[in-house]
């Protein structure tokens, strides 16, 4: 799994039937000094994150598991809200 | 999943048997403002999206799990059209 931070929402009205109802949010991937690392990505919600927040997301086929069986066309999911993460 | 703009379509009468009558598009990615960035991709369309429109495009295994995708040999699919992207920063 990766941090990010929730940047954005994403509209689609034409897209996979097995969206239907889903979120896509916009993430931007963070380090762990909260700086971005890289390219901001759509993922799946399945934990009803907003934007602003800190969350975490996995990569893979493994980011439609939250919905299994229905087989979502998903590679990136946020699986969870990020409360707060001490680095010593 | 990827934001991309299409910006072509790809020809092949000799391909894979389970890539028949699949439409295949040629996109490239583009930042959350719609700036093209790197390199150009071909992905099988699922929801008849045409040149010009900014699309989600789901890569890897997740792929084959768009519909009409299963057992087909793809890693990159176009899963929905791009109404609008609000960036609140």
């Amino acid at each position: 799994m990766q941090m990010a931070r929730v940047i954005g929402d994403v509209v689609a009205t034409r897209k996979d039937p097995n969206y239907d109802s889903i979120p896509l949010l916009l993430v931007q991937p963070i380090g762990a000094d909260g700086k971005d690392v890289g390219r901001p990505l759509v993922a799946v919600d399945s934990v009803g994150a907003g934007v602003g927040e800190t969350v975490f997301f996995v990569r893979g086929k493994e980011a439609s598991f939250p919905w299994h069986p229905t087989e979502v066309p998903a590679d990136a999911g946020i699986v969870g809200i990020v409360d707060h993460y001490d680095v010593p | 999943m990827l934001l991309a703009r299409v910006v072509g379509t790809v020809v092949a009468t000799r391909k894979d048997p389970r890539l028949v009558s699949n439409k295949l598009l040629l996109a490239r990615p583009v930042d959350p403002k719609g700036k093209l960035e790197g390199n150009y991709l071909v992905a099988i369309d699922t929801v008849d999206a045409g040149v010009g429109e900014t699309v989600l495009i789901v890569s890897g295994s997740s792929a084959r799990m768009a519909a009409g995708m299963k057992d087909t040999p793809v890693d990159a699919a176009i899963v929905g059209i791009i109404d609008a992207v609000d960036v609140a920063e």
